[in-house]
C-alpha cells in the first residue's frame, strides 16, 4: 500500500544475500597460491562482492528505484536478485539461487515483524548498509555510491512519520504473508518454531517511547493525577537504554539486520511446508497477474543488459554451491516442493520464435533515447534507464 | 476467560488495524470477517465461508488491497462495508449482493502519499462514515432498502490519513457528540451526526498515532503506536485515564456496552480485558485491569467481544489462518 516500501525491500534483501554470499565464498575459499584455476580464492571473493555492491547501488538503478511506486510482484522481485548474484564471475544454479532467496526473505521477514518500531525497520537498513561499506572499505568508488544510496535514505525516510512508517511495515508483512521456511540457524538459536513461525518474546527492552506496561493513571476533570493503579502481566519488559542512531554515521544499538552469519555456521533450509499454507501460497500463484510476463521481460533485460563478466576459466566458470555438497544441491533440486518453485522464466532458454519476436520488439523499443513519456507498468522507468549502462 | 475454540480461515490475517469484523445477531451465532491481501475471509453459520474479493479500479492491473472490513449495524439494515486502496464497497450483511462502489480518486502513477480508505462506522441512525487516508471521512447516506446510497458529506478536519472512526455506543451526556474520529497523528474529532455533522471539538495527537478508538457514554477510549491507552471526556476533550497497556502498537480496541468492559490488542502479543465506569461521587472515569491473554508468538491484529456483555470475545493474528474464541472461564 505505501508507495515508498521498495527501496526497503529491496535494499535490505540485497543486504541479506551479501551477508550469505560472502559467507559461503569464505567458507569454499581456497588460499591463493594453492588453488587451482576453478577454485575460488579471497582475491576472487572479493571481486565478486565489489561487482554485486557497485551493480546494487549503482547511480540511475538507485534514482529509479527511490521514485514512488507499488512493490514488484515475489515473482519479479526474485529475477532481479538472480541477475544481480550474476552480475560477476560467479554462477548459481537454480537449486543454490531458491536456496539463496529463502534465506534472505525469511531472514528480513524476522527482521521485519521483531523490529520494536516501525521507524527502526530503517535502522535495520542502516545495519545492512554500515556492513556493506565494510565489505568495500577499500573501493571508494563504489563507497561513495553507498554513501549516496545512505543519504537518500535518509532524505526520503527520515521525515516520514510513525504512521507512515507502519504503512510500509503494514506493506512488508503483507508481502511475506505466509512464508514459513525453517532455517536452520534461526532453528539452532531458537528464535524459529519447528512449525516455521518466528518465535515473539514477552520480554527484553520496550521500544523507544513505549512505557513498560502496568501503569494506570486516573486523572479528575481539573487533568489533576488523583489516582494510581498497576497491574501485572506474564510480559516481562525493562526500560531501554538509548536511541538508535539515524546518522550517517553512529551506533544504531539494534542488533536486527547485522550480519548474523560466520564461517562457522553454515546455512541451511527445511523445504518441508505444512499443508495449511499449501492453499494461501498456491492461491497466490494462481491469480493472473496480467503484468507477470511483462515484469519479468522487462526486469530481465534490465539487469541483463548490464556489464556481466564471463568467467575466464572454461564454460562453467566459478560456481557457488549454497549446499554442503554438490550432491546435496542437486538432491535439494529434485525434492523442493512445486509449491515453493519460483518459476523463473529464463529468457535466453526460450526457443519459441513468437517469444524471440516479442523480446526484440521489446529490446527495439527500449532503444529510445529521450525519457518515455507516462509509462504506466511497474520496473519500465526503471528498465529504460538500466539500459543505457 | 479460557480459550474455547478455535475457527479456521481459509487464508491467514494481514498485520492491519482492527482486522476482525464481527456481527452478533440477536440468539444467533455470530459472523466473522477477516482481511487477507485482496480479500475478506467471511465465516457466519448460514452456508460456507464465503471470500470475498477487493474490486478493482480503472487499471486491470492488480487487485487492490484491503484495509478493513466492518459490519455496520443500522436500524433498518445491516450492511458489510470493505475499504481498499481503491474505495468503498459495501454488501448485504451475508455478504452475497454488493450494494454500493464508491471509487477514490486515485492518481495514475503512485504517489509518494499513499491512497486508501480506512475506518468504518455506522452513525446517526442512517449514515456510514468511512475515512481517506486523505483525512477526509465520507457520510453516506443509507436508505433502508435498496442501492440507493448517496453521499451526503465529506468532513474535512484531519489532516492524515484516518485510522478508525467510532460511534456511541451508550447513551452521550449533553453536548458530549455521538462521533469520534482518529488519525495517524493521533488527532482525534468529535461530532454530533445529522443531516449535517458538527464538530464539537477536537483533541490534538502527541507524537502518537490512534490506530483504534471506541466512545461509549462520553468516554473516549483509545489505543495508540507507543502501546498506551488513553481514557478522554467527549465533552470537554480532557484526559481522563493513562494506562501503559501494551510493550508494542496497539492494534485493536473494542467495547462491550452492557457493561463497559474494553478490549485490547497488540503487537505484543498480548490482548487485554479492562473494566470502565464512571465513579458517581467524584465523576473521574476509572479502568480497571480485568484479564491478560497471551497469544504466543502471535501479532495481534484484530481483538473483538461477541456479545454486547463482553462474555466472550475473538482474536486475529498476523500470519495466523485461525480466528481465537475466548469465553468465560
Amino acid at each position: 500500500m505505501s508507495a515508498r516500501t521498495l527501496p526497503l525491500l529491496f535494499l535490505n534483501l540485497g543486504g541479506e544475500m551479501l551477508y550469505i554470499l560472502d559467507q559461503r565464498l569464505r567458507a569454499q575459499s581456497i588460499p591463493g597460491e594453492k588453488a587451482r584455476k576453478d577454485e575460488w580464492t579471497d582475491v576472487d571473493r572479493k571481486r565478486v562482492m565489489n561487482d554485486i555492491i557497485a551493480t546494487m547501488f549503482n547511480k540511475k538503478f538507485m534514482e529509479e528505484l527511490f521514485k514512488p511506486q507499488d512493490l514488484y510482484s515475489k515473482k519479479a522481485l526474485r529475477t532481479v536478485y538472480d541477475r544481480l548474484a550474476h552480475a560477476s564471475i560467479m554462477r548459481l544454479n537454480q537449486a543454490s539461487m531458491d536456496k539463496l532467496y529463502d534465506l534472505m526473505t525469511m531472514a528480513f521477514k524476522y527482521q521485519v515483524l521483531l523490529c520494536p518500531r516501525p521507524r527502526d525497520i530503517l535502522l535495520v537498513t542502516f545495519n545492512h548498509l554500515d556492513a556493506i561499506k565494510d565489505f568495500i572499505y577499500d573501493s571508494p568508488g563504489i563507497l561513495n555510491q553507498v554513501d549516496e544510496t545512505f543519504r537518500q535514505l535518509i532524505e526520503t525516510y527520515s521525515c516520514l512519520s510513525d504512521g507512515e512508517f507502519q504503512l510500509i511495515r503494514q506493506t512488508l508483512l503483507i508481502f511475506f504473508q505466509d512464508m514459513h521456511i525453517r532455517v536452520s540457524i534461526f532453528l539452532k538459536d531458537k528464535v524459529q518454531n519447528s512449525n516455521g513461525r518466528f518465535v515473539l518474546p514477552i520480554s527484553g527492552p520496550v521500544p523507544w517511547g513505549t512505557e513498560v506496561p502496568g501503569l494506570i493513571r486516573i486523572f479528575n476533570h481539573k487533568g489533576v493525577e488523583v489516582k494510581r493503579a498497576e497491574f501485572t502481566t506474564a510480559g516481562n519488559y525493562i526500560t531501554p537504554q538509548r536511541e538508535g542512531s539515524f546518522e550517517l554515521y553512529g551506533d544504531r544499538v539494534l542488533k536486527l539486520g547485522t550480519n548474523m552469519y560466520s564461517v562457522t555456521r553454515p546455512v541451511e533450509t527445511h523445504m518441508a511446508s505444512s499443508s495449511k499454507n499449501l492453499a494461501s501460497q498456491a492461491k497466490e500463484n494462481i491469480v493472473p497477474n496480467p503484468l507477470a510476463k511483462e515484469e519479468l521481460n522487462f526486469l530481465a533485460r534490465l539487469l541483463g543488459g548490464l556489464d556481466v563478466q564471463k568467467p575466464s576459466g572454461g564454460e562453467t566458470g566459478f560456481r557457488l554451491n549454497l549446499f554442503m555438497t554438490d550432491e546435496e544441491e542437486e538432491h535439494a533440486a529434485q525434492t523442493r516442493p512445486e509449491e515453493l518453485s519460483y518459476k523463473v522464466i529464463n529468457i535466453e532458454a526460450t526457443q519459441e520464435p513468437g517469444r524471440r519476436a516479442e523480446l526484440s520488439r521489446i529490446l527495439g523499443e527500449l532503444e529510445v533515447a529521450e525519457p518515455r513519456p507516462a509509462s504506466a507498468e511497474k520496473g519500465e522507468d526503471l528498465l529504460a534507464l538500466m539500459d543505457g549502462l | 476467560y479460557r480459550r474455547e475454540r478455535t475457527l479456521v480461515l481459509r487464508s491467514s490475517s494481514s498485520a492491519l488495524y482492527n482486522n476482525l469484523a464481527v456481527l452478533c445477531p440477536p440468539s444467533r451465532p455470530p459472523a466473522f470477517g477477516a482481511v487477507h491481501g485482496t480479500t475478506l475471509s467471511l465465516l457466519g453459520n448460514e452456508g460456507p465461508p464465503r471470500q470475498l474479493q477487493a474490486r478493482g479500479g480503472a487499471s486491470a492491473l492488480s487487485t487492490p488491497l484491503l484495509t478493513q472490513a466492518a459490519w455496520c449495524e443500522l436500524p433498518a439494515r445491516v450492511l458489510l462495508v470493505l475499504t481498499s486502496q481503491r474505495g468503498v464497497q459495501m454488501y448485504e450483511s451475508d455478504g452475497s449482493t454488493m450494494v454500493f462502489w464508491h471509487a477514490l480518486d486515485v492518481p495514475e502513477h503512485p504517489a509518494a502519499h499513499s491512497v486508501f480508505a480506512r475506518g468504518i462506522a455506522a452513525a446517526g441512525g442512517h449514515f456510514i462514515c468511512v475515512g481517506t487516508s486523505s483525512g477526509a471521512v465520507l457520510v453516506f447516506d443509507i436508505p433502508p432498502k435498496g442501492t440507493n446510497v448517496t453521499l451526503s458529506e465529506i468532513l474535512e478536519q484531519h489532516r492524515d490519513p484516518i485510522t478508525d472512526i467510532a460511534a456511541e455506543q451508550g447513551q452521550a451526556p449533553d453536548g458530549a457528540g455521538d462521533l469520534v474520529t482518529a488519525d495517524d497523528s493521533g488527532t482525534l474529532c468529535l461530532w454530533s451526526t445529522g443531516e449535517e455533522f458538527t464538530l464539537l471539538g477536537k483533541i490534538p495527537g502527541s507524537g502518537s498515532t490512534c490506530s483504534s478508538v471506541t466512545l461509549w457514554n462520553g468516554i473516549v477510549a483509545a489505543g495508540y503506536g507507543n502501546g498506551q491507552i488513553r481514557l478522554w471526556e467527549a465533552g470537554s476533550g480532557r484526559i481522563r485515564a493513562q494506562v501503559s497497556a501494551h510493550a508494542r502498537w496497539i492494534y485493536a480496541l473494542d467495547l462491550a456496552p452492557l457493561t463497559g468492559k474494553l478490549l485490547s490488542g497488540a503487537e505484543d502479543s498480548f490482548v487485554h480485558v479492562w473494566k470502565l465506569s464512571r465513579n458517581p461521587d467524584t465523576d473521574d472515569i476509572e479502568i480497571q485491569h480485568c484479564h491478560a491473554e497471551c497469544v504466543t508468538d502471535t501479532q495481534v491484529c484484530g481483538a473483538r467481544f461477541c456479545d454486547p456483555a463482553g462474555d466472550t470475545f475473538a482474536v486475529t493474528g498476523y500470519d495466523l489462518s485461525e480466528i481465537l474464541c475466548y469465553g468465560p472461564a
